[in-house]
């Protein structure tokens, strides 16, 4: 067993199926992304099998089976941005990432997460990357801020 | 942030302001207590509402700002970190309060301003171009030609009750909440009250559940209090995923402990010792905050066991949601605390009776459990007297959309949406006319502009075939195309739908197959695909009406009601784009063509290079044309052309 799935296991002595959100969460917090030894892992310790754990894993929007990039891409989609025209923001970072919702780049620097709404509505549309807010985005500057990033 | 909490303060605020609170307050009190409450200050205090809408502003780069004025310039001031008042459009917003003046507040603050504002305003001169409001308070001297916040359109309408902290005070301190007099009512509840007759109170207080099924708050408590179990649980459901709803995030980022009260008297009435906050990953902030409450008020042995050494224990406990939509219906987010999908169950029995691990469970939108302090404060009368007949107390909603002014808002029940919208909202932006508002999130429906006379309340919002649970109201105009806006709704339903019932999961697939096949432009179609398209339309409301019919949960029996309200009212919009291919927002892509105007056009040839589908002829310093069947309505040529030559047929 790894040792921080070892140390996050340890966190929740009583292994009920109860914890197995929070156990995801907090791989998932620590490593990015929910890799196949970790599930196996926890499906031992919470004497769930491996198909009942993907099976949840996959139901829930937050997991992610594959690594993020460095810069993780959040898009706003909600009803707002989509007044805002967010639709025409998406197909231009599609272009100039050459990546779809939920991939990530071959060199391993973007990924990109379509999420349904940040609260944010007042600077629509937005987009996040890393936790940083972009407000009101306009599909022209997409390319320059991407390039920016890059480096 | 945490400065003025020495073990002094913190006995002072539980003995003398929490457990015995008096009118007779010797001088030093009263003088200790109005500190406290910042009501007077000794140096100028700085206030920055830093909630996400603030951050997403950039009130994290005029935070740093702040700090480095006040590092530079050795000026003795405080810094405190609020949640946002609400006026998300003039974020991010800061309020200086100079000893014995109002409190002023500044809109747009962004880092470049932060400079001069502080300069001018610690010495007492105001740059006016930057001011928003004052809060007057009577022992303050007034800014002179300031609107006070009353004042303010966007908050003239409003009767804040729940809302009353947010902005002021930060979230991050117990003793703000305390100083202005919370954990009152729980102290009060814990003493003096049964159980029994706490959800006697709530009940005559005719509190309607502010999640979406309005029930009342009193009676389900009652319920799980009547219900044998061995353990009982309270949950609180912050799972709020509307997109474009935010309102239970604001009360959190700006007022937790209120939430924590409501939840703990909740939790007091059923007899639960452990309760739940179960609020959504994606709004990180509300749950450091909420993190950071819970530690306090157990350090304030407001939580945790024998409080206030009545014998009542209670441990709240933050989940995350891993985020899906359906979580927000009660047993799927049960099946989802539980470590499973969320796939809800049939009702009954309801979680009252059979809920969390087969035990009696109440679960509570956050909206419904702020009331609850207020109500216990000052009784189920006063609350009853608010509002409408059917409806009672206030409502918070997140208006957003094409309105100059929005933000988050709370009206008293019975206020019209017009008057929301015109007199909160400032009407809409960029001279356009109001096409519909949409009101009750994704599920729920537009209502045109000519019928906005409805007013805010369970029933009349029925009437029209809306819920009020969730706040969001979304004010569309002109530029909106209906058919596009009701394809996008479905879209997310169909995307969230959980998958367990049939006539969701595979009735929501086919609603949206059959509006895009309305929005888009058929291609290379065989007579008989036409045909099928045609079934498609024809059958969408029959469709409908089955799947509201069947499905399981609140979301399939919802999910057709973008599309019904739509065609409903704007029947003819739907036509204009199965009949006519033609779309007269000029938003769905696929609908649009467009034309050169010959007189205008110079022939500079930028078009024509950038159109992918190479659907523009013509040579240069000539006129150009497009060739209608090859152009595919991108509107790339529209937008590059810079003397405006081409237009949306």
């Amino acid at each position: 067993m790894e040792e921080f799935v070892e140390k996050i296991i340890r966190k929740y002595p009583e292994g009920k199926r109860e914890s197995l959100l929070p156990v995801l969460q907090d791989i998932q917090n620590e490593t990015g992304h929910l890799t196949a030894s970790a599930l196996m892992d926890v499906s031992e310790y919470l004497k769930i099998p491996v198909n009942k754990i993907l099976g949840v894993a996959t139901f829930y929007d937050q997991f992610h089976l594959k690594k993020k990039g460095k810069y993780h891409v959040q898009l706003c989609r909600g009803t707002n941005c989509h007044l805002y025209k967010s639709a025409a923001l998406l197909a231009e970072m599609e272009k100039v990432l050459k990546i779809k919702d939920g991939q990530t780049s071959k060199d391993g620097k973007f990924s990109l997460e379509i999420v349904t709404c940040m609260g944010a509505c007042s600077n629509s549309p937005v987009i996040n990357i890393n936790g940083q807010f972009h407000p009101a985005v306009q599909p022209a500057v997409i390319g320059k801020l991407i390039r920016s990033l890059k480096g | 942030m945490e400065k003025g909490k020495t073990p002094d303060d913190k006995t002072f605020l539980v003995e003398r302001v929490l457990k015995n609170a008096t009118e007779n307050y010797s001088k030093d009190e009263i003088e200790r207590l109005s500190c406290l409450r910042r009501e007077k200050v000794n140096v100028p205090v700085i206030f920055l509402g830093t909630g996400s809408c603030g951050l997403s502003a950039g009130a994290d780069k005029t935070l740093e700002a702040i700090r480095k004025y006040i590092a530079d310039s050795g000026e003795k001031a405080e810094i405190v970190e609020t949640g946002c008042a609400g006026y998300c459009s003039e974020e991010p917003v800061m309020d200086i309060q100079l000893p014995g003046k109002a409190r002023i507040s500044f809109r747009k603050v962004t880092a470049d301003k932060v400079d001069e504002i502080l300069i001018s305003t610690l010495n007492r001169t105001l740059l006016y171009e930057h001011v928003l409001c004052q809060h007057k308070f009577p022992r303050h001297e007034g800014w002179s030609n300031i609107p006070s916040i009353e004042q303010l359109p966007f908050f003239a309408l409003q009767n804040r009750v729940i809302l009353k902290n947010t902005g002021l005070i930060s979230p991050f301190s117990i003793n703000d909440y305390i100083a202005r007099g919370g954990y009152r009512s729980f102290y009060k509840t814990v003493l003096n009250y049964t159980p029994e007759k706490v959800c006697e109170f709530v009940e005559q207080s005719e509190l309607r559940g502010r999640g979406g099924g309005g029930f009342s708050t009193g009676k389900k408590w009652q319920i799980a209090l009547t219900t044998a179990g061995e353990q009982k649980y309270c949950i609180c459901n912050a799972e709020e995923s509307d997109p474009g709803g935010f309102m239970d995030r604001a009360i959190i980022e700006g007022d937790p402990h209120r939430l924590l009260e409501g939840l703990a008297i909740a939790a007091y009435a059923i007899g639960a010792s452990n309760a739940y906050i179960f609020i959504r990953s994606d709004y990180p902030r509300a749950v450091k905050i909420l993190q950071d409450a819970i530690a306090q008020a157990k350090e304030y042995d407001i939580l945790g066991s024998n409080i206030f050494g009545s014998g009542f224990n209670l441990n709240i406990i933050i989940r995350q949601s891993a985020g899906a939509f359906v979580c927000g219906e009660e047993t799927a987010l049960i099946q989802s605390l539980e470590g499973k999908r969320g796939n809800p169950r049939s009702k009954p029995p309801f979680p009252a009776e059979w809920g969390l691990h087969g035990c009696p469970t109440i679960i509570n939108n956050v909206e419904t459990l702020a009331n609850i302090p207020a109500i216990m404060e000052q009784g189920p009368v006063w609350f009853r007297s608010t509002g409408t007949r059917s409806s009672k107390g206030t409502k918070l909603f997140s208006l957003t959309g094409k309105v100059q002014n929005s933000g988050f808002i709370e009206v008293e029940m019975g206020v019209r949406i017009f008057d929301i919208i015109y007199s909160i909202g400032g009407g809409v932006r960029d001279n356009k006319k109001l096409k519909a508002v949409q009101i009750g999130g994704p599920m729920g429906v537009c209502i045109p502009a000519s019928a906005l006379d409805i007013e805010i309340g369970f029933d009349s919002l029925h009437d029209v075939g809306a819920v009020l649970g969730s706040g969001g109201l979304i004010a569309l105009d002109e530029t909106v195309c209906m058919v596009d806006l009701a394809r996008y709704f479905m879209e997310f339903l169909q995307k969230e739908s959980c998958g367990k019932c049939i006539p969701c999961r595979e009735g929501t697939h086919r609603m949206l197959e059959i509006i895009d096949g309305i929005t888009q432009r058929p291609k290379e179609e065989s007579s008989h695909e036409t045909l099928e398209r045609f079934k498609g339309v024809v059958q969408l409301e029959s469709l409908a009406s089955v799947i509201k019919d069947s499905s399981l949960c609140g979301l399939g029996q919802n999910a057709p009601n973008p599309v019904l309200s739509s065609l409903k009212w704007f029947r003819e919009e739907f036509e204009e784009h199965i009949f006519d291919r033609h779309c007269r927002s000029g938003v769905c892509n696929d609908l649009r063509s467009y034309t050169i105007d010959v007189d205008i056009c110079n022939g500079c040839n930028v078009c024509q290079k950038k159109c992918p589908e190479n659907a523009i002829i013509g040579t240069i310093r000539m006129p150009h044309f497009i060739v209608e069947e090859k152009c595919n309505g991108c509107g790339i040529c529209f937008e590059s052309c810079k003397f405006n030559a081409i237009f949306i047929k």
